[in-house]
């Protein structure tokens, strides 16, 4: 029988949270790194046992953890980022130049077929990368060198650098997204870059059609279907079926505030994609962006079943009065069992599962520090 | 052999006790001391300081004999209680945060 591993990345240290198949009764361990930020964990594809964590404080900076045990004991490896040439600089939050500054890495990804490969997603945004397991990091400067970066602006959390996707059937083509500048596609595994933007509709910037300047918060993929993205924007859930061309609203019935226009629709942060059904995805919307807090105070994950714009509410097992948590954006996960299971984190230290695609939901934790990432292994 | 105290979390990645030992050449500074615990404890590069600018991160603070050299030249000399062991440097996390 299969075996499911939760990474659980905390404001405070890390936890790993593993069950059977079943997905009912959990072991957690941890914390792992006690009294740091850990804002991500991610295994390699390639390799189960070897995962890699990203550790900050605001005291001393970021450090590296890699794994060669499934977390059983972890070694520092190298943190020095350093971008590529000179710098120079972005718009700051009062549009006047900013030289880039690196903050901590928000976000890790594997290589699919190394383990020793990993690309960074930083803050003030970047994309490093490793290929000898961390020991030491390069920028892929094309990213910000590509021509829009003097425009980037960060977004209320920072200008980060917080998703990566890698197409597993084009080894060439990878998908980042920032906040708040937008989502960026390269066709030759990180040299160049363009925008791919077209369709996002953004009220709080200037030009609502910008280029840049969207506040995407992430962005989710089906491996079946890497040609089909879906995105969690500031408000919005958007989708594509040409690889990030052109994008489509596909709010449709998510909730609003009362009385809100339907621009002010389907804020939310988290998206992501059932493993065996790739037109069903999950967000769980957010009042707005002034609360980050669930509607009404009920805490509700939507599903849709058709990619989008028929979105159904999903309750059971969850608190449906009083919640005023979030849910950060890299805090849900699916594993890749036969039903489905569902994991997402949320600001007031609980992970909740479902082992049934979304139908039914319990907490496996419910004490942890606020959840800043949720990841999912699914061990044979 | 000069002593030199870590914060706590330092001391985790480390994975050394309150107080290390270091050697250095030549002239005792925060500079040259700092060399010499990130080259015994490479993990701790880019803790304490920069990678490149070598500035002190805002929230550490370098303390020794009752004074604090945070604000100083880096290349000052530390007094002489610290150069001989007597009394040790102190790498301090500001007090700050939740």
């Amino acid at each position: 029988m299969s075996n499911v591993r939760v990474l659980v990345g905390t404001r405070k240290g890390a936890f790993i949270l593993t069950s059977d198949g079943k997905r009912q009764k959990w072991d957690v361990s941890g914390p792992y790194f006690g009294g740091w930020e850990i804002y991500h964990v991610k295994a390699s594809p390639a390799d189960p046992n070897r995962l890699y964590a990203s550790q900050s404080s605001g005291w001393f900076g970021q450090t590296v953890q890699r794994s060669k045990d499934g977390g059983k004991t972890w070694e520092p490896v190298g943190n020095k980022f350093v971008y590529d040439g000179t710098p120079g600089t972005h718009k700051w939050y009062d549009g006047t130049p900013h030289p880039w500054e690196f903050k901590r890495v928000w976000h890790f990804e594997p290589s699919l077929s190394d383990p020793d490969t990993v690309y960074a997603g930083i803050e003030d945004a970047a994309i490093f990368r490793t290929t000898d397991g961390g020991a030491t990091w390069q920028e892929l400067p094309g990213l910000r060198g590509h021509g829009t970066g003097p425009h980037w602006q960060p977004g209320a959390g920072g200008m980060c650098l917080h998703t990566i996707l890698l197409d597993p059937a084009n080894p060439g083509r990878m998908y980042i997204a920032i906040s708040a500048a937008g989502a960026f596609r390269s066709d030759d595994a990180g040299q160049t870059w363009k925008p791919i933007n077209r369709g996002l509709r953004s009220e709080y910037i200037p030009d609502p059609d910008a280029e840049v300047g969207h506040c995407v918060h992430r962005i989710a993929m089906h491996r079946s279907r890497p040609n089909t993205l879906f995105m969690q924007k500031h408000w919005d859930v958007m989708r594509t079926d040409n690889a990030g061309d052109s994008w489509q609203n596909v709010n449709g019935n998510l909730p609003t505030e009362n009385g809100a226009p339907d621009s002010r629709r389907g804020f939310g942060f988290v998206i992501d994609v059932n493993t065996n059904e790739p037109e069903t995805i999950y967000v769980v919307p957010i009042k707005s962006d002034s609360e980050h807090f669930p509607h009404n105070g009920s805490l509700r994950v939507y599903r849709s079943r058709t990619g989008g714009n028929e979105w159904e509410p999903l309750t059971k097992g969850l608190p449906q009065s009083n919640c005023y948590v979030n849910i950060l954006r890299d805090a849900m996960a699916v594993d890749s069992l036969d039903q489905c299971g569902v994991y997402f984190g949320t600001t007031g230290g609980q992970v909740y599962a479902s082992a049934d695609a979304g139908d039914t939901w319990s907490p496996i934790v419910h004490d942890l520090p606020a959840v800043l990432s949720v990841e999912v292994q699914t061990l044979s | 052999m000069i002593r030199v105290w870590l914060p706590a979390h330092l001391r985790t990645l480390a994975k050394a006790g309150t107080e290390v030992e270091v050697e250095v050449n030549g002239s005792v500074t925060v500079n040259s001391v700092l060399n010499a615990v990130e080259a015994r404890y490479p993990m701790l590069q880019g803790t304490l300081r920069d990678h490149v600018t070598k500035q002190r991160r805002p929230y550490i603070r370098f303390f020794a004999c009752e004074q604090d050299f945070s604000l100083d030249s880096p290349d000052t000399p530390l007094p002489e209680a610290v150069a001989s062991g007597k009394e040790p440097f102190m790498i301090v996390g500001a007090i700050a945060g939740g």
